[in-house]
């Protein structure tokens, strides 16, 4: 059984994206006994290999979607679906790159980005998985340094091999490039992109930077504050890659602006 | 990886001027060397120079031995640019070598020629040197019912308390039901128990390896625990959305993320399980390093207690050596740690 899966893995192109449903989904957290209302009736409709960019203010509960999506949390309310199976745990063709890499400190890179495979318990006939996804983020020559010895974007690079190695069918990225210098973002950005379009999956990101939603994304979804509702869901029709000075994405950016409560003159 | 130790302080790195003259650096670098050379030679003729005031048989022997201690310091550090590495590290050690053969020095002729210490509780160096060569067999069955005892109790105490921790840190139901126990038995020091555990269990050995295994399971336990709980829930999520299941969660994640803390109660059990045994092998057990000890007091052989407590320090030095080396194997990944 395992070995068929694994034959079919190999003998198959790359993972496309799955269909990703949300449905009338709220969600609240338990504070002191005080409830306190994060997710507001969301709605939201992913088709496959789209790319997904979600906005909205801090804190407004953007974060607390992006788990339920993993699995990793179920909601209060409603319910979301991958290719219409229920998501109701974690699993490895959902993956998350959270804000901080957090790599696992007493693994080498290599044995990090490995870490899917090995939970799954298919290493050993994949090794070549791991070598392959280091490649893609450029990374092959640190191998075995440990995540002390990185810099803060190739530690997210990692993070991004560690997900990418289990060709998620749908990944999610909780602001990924927040803590990033402005150079290395610009160029992971690029990356992103490139990878997004060889490999076909859906694709969830968090972002607090209108631009950097309009660069990347098919799809802005802008939130309203706490508990978050869905306040606008803009088509980005451009063809990639972008320009940061088209006068089209200036435009939606000012218009999302707005809708963030920022001055539209900006 | 950016340790410190105390030797790199007196490494002569600094570099060479070539205009220095030559006389000056020769002194610089081999000073020290001539030195310790003088301080052993010292020694030695202080051991053969007078008469000793008691009756010692190593007194010639170790003044000769001294002389060759001399001799090495000398051509080691005078020549120590053609005997590489050897050479280099007998440089490092020459201040050592100096304050060695001044302290022995001192320590001869204050006892063996002058008496100027009281002699029986003041042994001189030539009768531990005695004690070593004469009551070898008898200090060497010691040292092996020592380190047998220890490190069968070390050994089952560790595993136990980390096996232990691991439960309490991972598994509330468990916390629940130990937690109290380990709060109420654990700050009582493990030699409380020494005159009910001597009559309880079946021999002195069975009973002190109980109570070295309990003075090391205590800080394993706790520091166990306190590790695996504190590790933070973002390695768990991103683990779960790898497809890890929970057994991969305690191994994989919750256990190397802990080890850290794992060691620091090793070294503490290891401290107290050092007096616990010392005091048991004092009391109950007629082998080991401590009964050695109380048996020369019952003799006022104060030359054998001495050479005793210098083996017992070298052993418990080599312990923590040990787990200090196999620490550093195991958490390569940590940078800035202690160097022993
Ligand atoms: N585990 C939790 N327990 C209680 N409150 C939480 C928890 N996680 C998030 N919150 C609260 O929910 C709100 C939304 O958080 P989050 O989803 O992280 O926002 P963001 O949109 O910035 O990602 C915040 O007010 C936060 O304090
Ligand atoms: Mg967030």
């Amino acid at each position: 059984m395992v070995a068929a899966t694994a034959l079919a893995e190999i003998t198959t192109p790359p993972a496309a994206g799955a269909a990703l449903d949300i449905e009338q989904v709220s969600h609240a957290f338990d504070i002191d006994g005080v409830e306190l209302p994060v997710l507001s009736d969301v709605s939201l409709s992913v088709e496959p290999g789209e790319f997904v960019a979600l906005l909205g203010p801090s804190g407004c509960g953007k974060s607390t979607l992006l788990r339920l999506v993993a699995g990793l949390d179920k909601p209060g309310a409603g319910s979301l679906r991958e290719d219409e199976v229920r998501i109701r745990r974690p699993h490895p063709s959902r993956v998350v790159v959270f804000q901080d890499p957090t790599l696992f400190p007493w693994r080498t890179v290599w044995d990090n980005v490995a870490l899917g495979l090995e939970a799954q318990g298919i290493l050993k006939s994949q090794r070549h998985r791991v070598d392959d996804a280091l490649d893609l983020v450029g990374l092959s020559d640190f191998c075995t340094a440990y995540p002390h010895q990185l810099s803060g974007g190739m530690a997210q690079r990692v993070a991004l091999a560690r997900a990418l190695v289990n060709d998620p069918k749908i990944l999610i990225l909780d602001e990924p490039l927040g803590k990033l210098d402005s150079l290395t973002r610009i160029t992971m950005q690029a990356e992103l992109v490139s990878l997004w379009q060889r490999k076909g999956f859906t694709t969830l990101l968090v972002t607090h930077d209108a631009e950097e939603a309009l660069v990347l994304a098919n799809r802005v979804i802008v939130f309203s504050d706490r508990p978050a509702r869905v306040k606008a869901d803009i088509r980005v029709d451009r063809p990639y890659p972008r320009h940061r000075g088209d006068p089209y994405l200036a435009d939606l950016r000012r218009q999302i602006l707005g809708l963030l409560g920022l001055d539209a003159t900006w | 990886m950016s340790t410190y130790s105390l030797s790199d302080g007196l490494a002569s790195g600094a570099p060479r001027l070539s205009r220095t003259p030559v006389l000056a650096s020769w002194l610089r670098e081999s000073g020290v060397g001539v030195l310790a050379s003088i301080a052993w030679m010292a020694f030695g003729l202080s051991c053969l120079w007078w008469e000793d005031l008691g009756d010692w048989s190593r007194t010639h022997s170790l003044g000769i031995a001294a002389f060759i201690v001399a001799a090495i310091a000398l051509f080691g550090t005078v020549g120590a640019d053609y005997l590489g590495s050897a050479g280099k590290a007998l440089r490092q050690r020459a201040p050592w070598l100096v304050a060695l053969g001044a302290f022995l020095t001192l320590w001869e002729v204050a006892t063996a020629k002058f008496a100027w210490l009281p002699l029986p509780f003041f042994p001189p160096p030539q009768s531990i040197i005695e004690v070593y060569t004469d009551d070898l067999p008898k200090l060497l069955d010691s040292v092996f019912a020592s380190v047998k005892l220890q490190l069968g109790g070390y050994l089952i105490g560790a595993t136990v308390g980390f096996l232990t921790g691991v439960s309490i840190g991972w598994s509330r139901a468990v916390g629940y039901w130990v937690h109290p126990v380990l709060r109420f038995i654990g700050p009582l020091p493990a030699t409380a128990w020494l005159p009910i555990a001597f009559f309880t269990f079946p021999s002195s050995w069975s009973a002190s390896t109980f109570l070295i295994a309990l003075a090391t399971g205590f800080p394993v336990t706790v520091l166990t625990w306190s590790g695996v709980a504190s590790v933070s829930n973002a390695y768990y999520d991103v683990a779960r959305t790898l497809g890890a299941k929970p057994s991969f969660l305690v191994l994989k994640v919750a256990i190397p993320a802990a080890l850290p803390h794992v060691f620091v109660g090793l070294f503490m059990g290891l401290g107290s399980s050092f007096a616990v045994l010392v005091v048991a092998e004092m009391i109950g057990v007629k082998a080991g390093l401590g009964w050695y000890l109380q048996w020369a007091q019952g003799w006022a052989a104060y030359a054998n207690m001495y050479a005793a407590l210098i083996v017992m320090s070298l052993l418990c030095s080599g312990a923590i050596t040990l787990l200090f080396s196999i620490r550093d194997r195991l958490l390569v990944w940590q940078k800035g740690t202690v160097k022993w």
